[in-house]
C-alpha cells in the first residue's frame, strides 16, 4: 500500500496498515461504536442530519489532504492519518539524543508516554462538547462550517490519540480510550482532565477566543510532541497541526472579523472614543473594551494549561526523549540543556519578578513564553485592523501574573499591567479587566442566528476569502438536508 | 526588450495567520519567516503547489507578473500584498494564467484577438492555477469516450470524460488543462502539451463527481488529437493545469451572457450553460449561444442541445454546408439579431465570449460593429471598455 494515500478498505481509513495489523484494527473497531454514540450524544447539537462542505483528508500527501465536499458529519470519515515516515530521524534531544528514532515504546517510558498522551487526548473531545450548542447561533453558514470543521477534526484527534493508545499500550491503552469518551467536559463526576476544558463556550465570541488562545496552547503542546523521539507520536502530532492551522484561522479571523465590524460601525455613527460603550453597544456590536476583556479572560486561562512555573515531570520528558520545545530543531544549542538556566517570572518577597531556573525544570515556561510571543503577534495583527480603521483604541495582552488560578501567582491578586493589588481592591476593580455577567447578557443578545447563504450577523463581517475560493453566497451548510 | 517577466508566488499578509504549515510543506524551503511576515523566494520556488492546499485561509495563494520579482526584504516589510503593477507586457495582459511559460505563450496567442489585456469578470470564482505541470501531473482515467458528430460526417468530435479519482482538481467553467501526447516526436524531444477547454461546470460532468468533459477534434496529423480520440475506457491519462484565469464564466446572476463559437469551441458554452442550469436556474441574466457548423450533423452537441429550453439558452445554429441552403457564419445571425444584440450590448451586465476558429475573429468584430454602428454605438470603444471591466473574452486558436 502506498503510505501516502488512506486506505478505505477497512472500516477505519487510514495510512498505518491497519488490514495487516489485525488486533489493533478488532480494538480500534471495538471502540468505534462507543465513538459513534458519544459524537451523537455530544457532538454538534442539532445539525447531525445537515450536508456540510468539509475538507477531509484523503491523503498526506500535500495535495491530497484538503478534499472538499457535502458531508453529514456522523459520515465523516474519521481516520488514523501520519505524517510519513522519515527512516533517517534521530532522537533530537535528551539524554538519548543521537539514537534512531524509537518506533516502539522504550519500556522504561510506557507510563509517562502514556500519560502524555492521554493528557493529549482528553482536550481533543472536550472542546466538541464545550462547542456543541454553538451551531443554532451561528452567525453565518460559513461560520457554521468553520465550527463544524474544528469539531470534525477535534474528532479525528481523539482518534489519533486513540490509535497510539491501542496500538502501543496493551490493556492500559484500551482502557484509557474507554476513558476517554467517558469523562464530559464540566462534568462534576468526571470532568475532562484540564480546567480551561471544563468552562462554558457560551457565545461564538468565546469561542473564537478560545480557538486563538486554548487551541494554540494545543498547537504548543503538539508541536513539542510532534519532537518526540517516539517516532509514531512525533508522525501523528506533525498531520495533527495541520489540521490545527485551521482551527487558529477561525479563532484569528473571526476574533478580527468581530472588531473590523465594530470598528465600522463605529466609524459610520461617527463615535470617536471607544469608551463609549452603551453608544457602540446601541449599534449592535461587540465595544473594544469588552473585546478586552474577554481577551483577559481566555488568555489567563490558557496560560493556567502550561503547568507549574517550575516542573520536574517537565525536565523528565525532555530528558527521555519524549517531548521537545517548540521548533527543537531549529534551535542551536546542545538540545540538552544539562547546565542551561532559564529566567522565569515568579513571585518572590511580594515582588514579581524573574528568577533563573535550572532550564531543564523551567520548559514549561520556555514553551509558554514561546506562546505569549505567538499570541502577541496575533494580537497585533488585530491592532493593525483596528488601526486601519481609523479607530484609537489598542488591545494588549495581560501580565502573565493577572487571573491566574495554576502555580506561582494563584494566591495573588495581580492587574493586567502586572500591579498587586489587595483582595478588597481587587473586587473593586475585577469588572474592569474581565466579563461581568451583564457583558455576557449583552453578548449573549447578539448570538442571533443567521443563515441566508452570504448573510452575516450585524456583529461580525464577512470574510476577505471563501473556504477552498467558494464565492461569498456559497451555502456552506445544508441545513435541512 | 525588457528582462522577461516573471510571475512571483506571493503570500497576503492580510490573510496569512503565520501557521507556518506552507513554510512546513514545502519540499524545498522556499518559505522562510521573520516576526512580521511569512514569504515565498523567487529564486528557490518552483511552483510545485504544494503548499497551496494544506494552507487554511487561501493566502498562499496570490500572485503578481513581475519584471523584477520582490525581495524577501520586501515582502518582510508589507502588511498587505502590492497591486498588480502595470509591466511591460505583450497584449495578454498581466492575470496570472498559467505557470509554465509554455502554456502562458499558448494562452497568450488565443487571447491575441482581444487586442488589449485579458479581465477576469468581476463576479467569477477566484481560479486555481497550475496546480499540476508537467514534472509533477495528475493521473486521470478515461470513464468516457463517446463520438459527438454524426456517423457521416466528415469530422470526428469526441466527449472524453476524465476522472479524477482522490485527486483535488479544481475546474472553473472556461478553464482548460493540458494533455501531452506519450512518447517523443521524429526529433527524440517529448511531445508538446495541447489545451483543451473544459466542457462540464465545476462540480463535475455529473453533480458532485471529480471528473470533467473534454470536447476533442480528431485533427489528420494530430498527435495529441488522435491519442485522446483513441482512448478506451480505464485508460490512463497525465493532465496539468487547469489553466486560464480570465476566460471565466461570471457568478453574478444578472449577467447577460452572449457566447459565440464554432465546433469544439463549444466547450467552454457548455459548461457556462451547465452551470447556469444547476447553480441559477431562474437567473435573470440571459444566455445568447450563436453556434457555426458546417451542417447539424457536424456540431457537436446537436441532440443535448435540442433540450436545453430556450428559457435558459436562446440558440442560434449558423449552417454553412447544408445542400440547398444558403451558406450562414455566426457574423450572419448576429447582424440578424440587431436589436436584441444592441440592447444587450447596451446593458452594463453583459458579457461576450468567442471561442473556435482564429478565422472567425474578422467576421464576428465587423457583425459586432454594424450593430454598433445601427445603435449609434462606437464598437470599438465599447469593445475596449468591455474587455477592459472583464466583459469581453476570446480564446481562439
Amino acid at each position: 500500500m502506498n503510505i501516502m494515500n488512506v486506505d478505505y478498505s477497512t472500516k477505519i481509513p487510514n495510512n498505518v496498515n491497519l488490514t495487516e495489523d489485525r488486533q489493533v484494527l478488532k480494538a480500534l473497531e471495538g471502540w468505534h461504536p462507543g465513538y459513534l454514540d458519544w459524537w451523537n450524544d455530544m457532538g454538534p447539537d442539532g445539525f447531525q442530519e445537515s450536508l456540510v462542505y468539509l475538507r477531509t483528508a484523503i491523503s498526506v500527501d500535500p495535495k491530497g489532504w484538503a478534499k472538499f465536499d457535502y458531508v453529514k458529519m456522523p459520515d465523516y470519515r474519521w481516520g488514523v492519518l501520519l505524517a510519513p515516515q522519515d527512516t533517517e530521524r534521530k532522537v533530537n534531544f535528551g539524554q538519548h539524543m543521537g539514537e534512531p528514532a524509537w518506533q516502539e515504546v522504550p519500556g522504561e517510558y510506557r507510563a509517562m508516554l502514556r500519560r502524555l498522551v492521554v493528557i493529549q487526548g482528553d482536550t481533543e473531545p472536550a472542546s466538541v462538547e464545550q462547542q456543541r450548542h454553538l451551531g443554532k447561533t451561528a452567525p453565518s453558514l460559513y461560520d457554521m462550517r468553520n465550527l463544524f470543521q474544528v469539531n470534525v477534526e477535534e474528532g479525528r484527534h481523539l482518534w489519533a490519540m486513540v490509535y497510539l493508545l491501542q496500538k502501543y499500550f496493551g490493556r492500559d491503552g484500551r482502557e484509557e480510550a474507554d476513558d476517554l469518551l467517558r469523562r464530559r467536559s464540566g462534568d462534576a463526576d468526571a470532568p475532562r482532565m484540564l480546567g480551561a476544558f471544563n468552562e462554558a463556550t457560551p457565545d461564538w465570541l468565546s469561542f473564537f477566543m478560545f480557538t486563538f488562545f486554548t487551541d494554540r496552547d494545543g498547537k504548543m503542546q503538539l508541536e513539542s510532541l510532534a519532537q518526540s523521539g517516539f517516532d509514531p507520536l512525533s508522525r501523528t502530532c506533525r498531520f495533527m497541526l495541520t489540521e490545527e492551522a485551521h482551527h487558529m484561522f477561525v479563532g484569528e479571523t473571526g476574533v478580527g472579523r468581530v472588531l473590523q465590524r465594530t470598528c465600522e460601525a463605529m466609524k459610520a455613527a461617527g463615535i470617536e472614543d471607544p469608551n463609549e460603550i452603551a453608544k457602540v453597544r446601541a449599534l449592535g456590536v461587540i465595544d473594544l473594551p469588552t473585546m478586552q476583556k474577554k481577551m483577559n479572560l481566555h488568555y489567563s486561562l490558557s496560560l493556567d494549561l502550561f503547568g507549574s512555573e517550575v516542573s520536574t515531570n517537565a525536565a523528565n520528558f525532555y530528558n527521555s526523549g519524549l517531548k521537545g520545545r517548540f521548533q527543537e530543531t531549529k534551535i542551536e544549542d546542545d538540545h540538552r540543556l544539562t547546565n542551561d538556566i532559564y529566567q522565569v517570572l515568579k513571585f518572590v518577597d511580594g515582588e514579581i519578578k524573574l528568577v533563573d531556573e535550572p532550564a531543564l525544570t523551567a520548559l514549561n515556561m520556555r514553551l509558554r513564553d514561546d506562546y505569549t510571543a505567538d499570541c502577541a503577534r496575533g494580537v497585533e495583527r488585530w491592532n493593525k485592523i483596528i488601526e486601519k480603521a481609523g479607530v484609537n483604541f489598542r488591545l494588549e495582552l495581560p501580565h502573565t501574573a493577572f487571573h491566574r488560578d495554576i502555580g506561582e501567582f494563584k494566591d495573588i491578586n495581580a492587574t493586567p499591567k502586572g500591579v498587586i493589588v489587595s483582595d478588597a481592591d481587587w473586587a473593586r476593580v475585577k469588572g474592569d479587566y474581565l466579563p461581568s455577567a451583564d457583558d455576557g447578557d449583552f453578548i449573549s443578545s447578539l448570538m442571533q442566528p443567521v443563515s441566508e447563504p452570504g448573510k452575516f450577523a450585524n456583529w461580525i463581517a464577512a470574510p476577505k476569502v471563501g473556504i477552498d475560493n467558494k464565492p461569498g453566497d456559497f451555502e456552506y451548510v445544508k441545513i435541512a438536508a | 526588450m525588457n528582462a522577461p517577466l516573471k510571475k512571483q508566488h506571493l503570500i497576503d499578509p492580510e490573510i496569512c495567520i503565520r501557521c507556518n504549515t506552507c513554510e512546513e510543506t514545502c519540499p524545498i524551503d522556499a518559505i522562510t519567516h521573520d516576526d512580521n511576515n511569512y514569504v515565498v523566494n523567487a529564486e528557490i520556488c518552483n511552483y510545485c503547489m504544494d503548499c497551496i492546499s494544506p494552507c487554511p485561509t487561501g493566502a498562499i495563494d496570490n500572485w503578481r507578473v513581475v519584471a523584477k520579482p520582490y525581495s524577501l526584504e520586501d515582502q518582510f516589510s508589507w502588511s498587505d500584498l502590492p497591486a498588480q503593477e502595470e509591466v511591460e507586457s505583450s497584449d495578454s495582459g498581466v492575470a496570472v494564467e498559467a505557470l509554465e511559460d509554455e502554456i502562458g505563450a499558448l494562452l497568450e496567442e488565443a487571447r491575441k484577438g482581444l487586442g488589449g489585456k485579458a479581465v477576469a469578470p468581476h463576479s467569477a470564482s477566484k481560479p486555481t492555477v497550475n496546480l499540476y505541470n508537467r514534472g509533477k501531473s495528475a493521473k486521470a482515467t478515461v470513464t468516457g469516450n463517446f463520438r459527438l458528430t454524426h456517423t457521416d460526417a466528415d469530422s470526428d468530435v469526441r466527449h472524453i470524460i476524465l476522472d479524477f479519482g482522490d485527486q483535488p482538481f479544481p475546474v472553473l467553467e472556461g478553464q482548460s488543462i493540458g494533455i501531452v501526447a506519450p512518447g517523443v516526436d521524429s526529433e527524440g524531444k517529448p511531445h508538446l502539451v495541447r489545451l483543451y477547454s473544459v466542457a462540464s461546470s465545476r462540480d463535475g460532468e455529473r453533480p458532485n463527481t471529480n471528473n470533467l468533459a473534454l470536447t476533442v477534434k480528431r485533427e489528420p496529423q494530430g498527435v495529441c488529437s488522435n491519442y485522446l480520440c483513441d482512448l478506451p475506457r480505464g485508460a490512463k491519462v497525465d493532465v496539468t493545469g487547469p489553466f486560464g484565469a480570465t476566460f471565466l464564466h461570471p457568478n453574478d446572476p444578472a449577467a447577460n451572457i452572449i457566447m459565440i463559437c464554432t465546433g469544439t469551441g463549444s466547450a467552454p458554452f457548455r459548461a457556462f450553460t451547465e452551470r447556469r442550469r444547476r447553480a441559477m436556474p431562474d437567473a435573470a441574466g440571459r444566455l445568447l449561444l450563436f453556434f457555426g457548423a458546417r451542417r447539424p450533423e457536424e456540431l457537436p452537441y446537436f441532440g443535448p442541445l435540442q433540450k436545453v429550453p430556450e428559457k435558459l439558452l436562446g440558440k442560434h445554429f449558423c449552417y454553412s454546408r447544408v445542400p440547398g441552403q444558403p451558406r450562414v457564419y455566426v457574423q450572419d445571425r448576429i447582424r440578424g439579431e440587431a436589436a436584441q444584440i444592441a440592447t444587450l450590448l447596451g446593458n452594463a451586465n453583459t458579457h461576450v465570449y468567442i471561442c473556435g476558429l482564429k478565422g472567425m475573429e474578422t467576421g464576428v468584430d465587423e457583425a459586432f460593429a454594424d450593430v454598433c454602428r445601427g445603435a449609434s454605438t462606437d464598437w470599438a470603444a465599447l469593445k475596449a471598455a468591455m474587455r477592459d471591466s472583464g466583459r469581453y473574452h476570446v480564446e481562439t486558436y
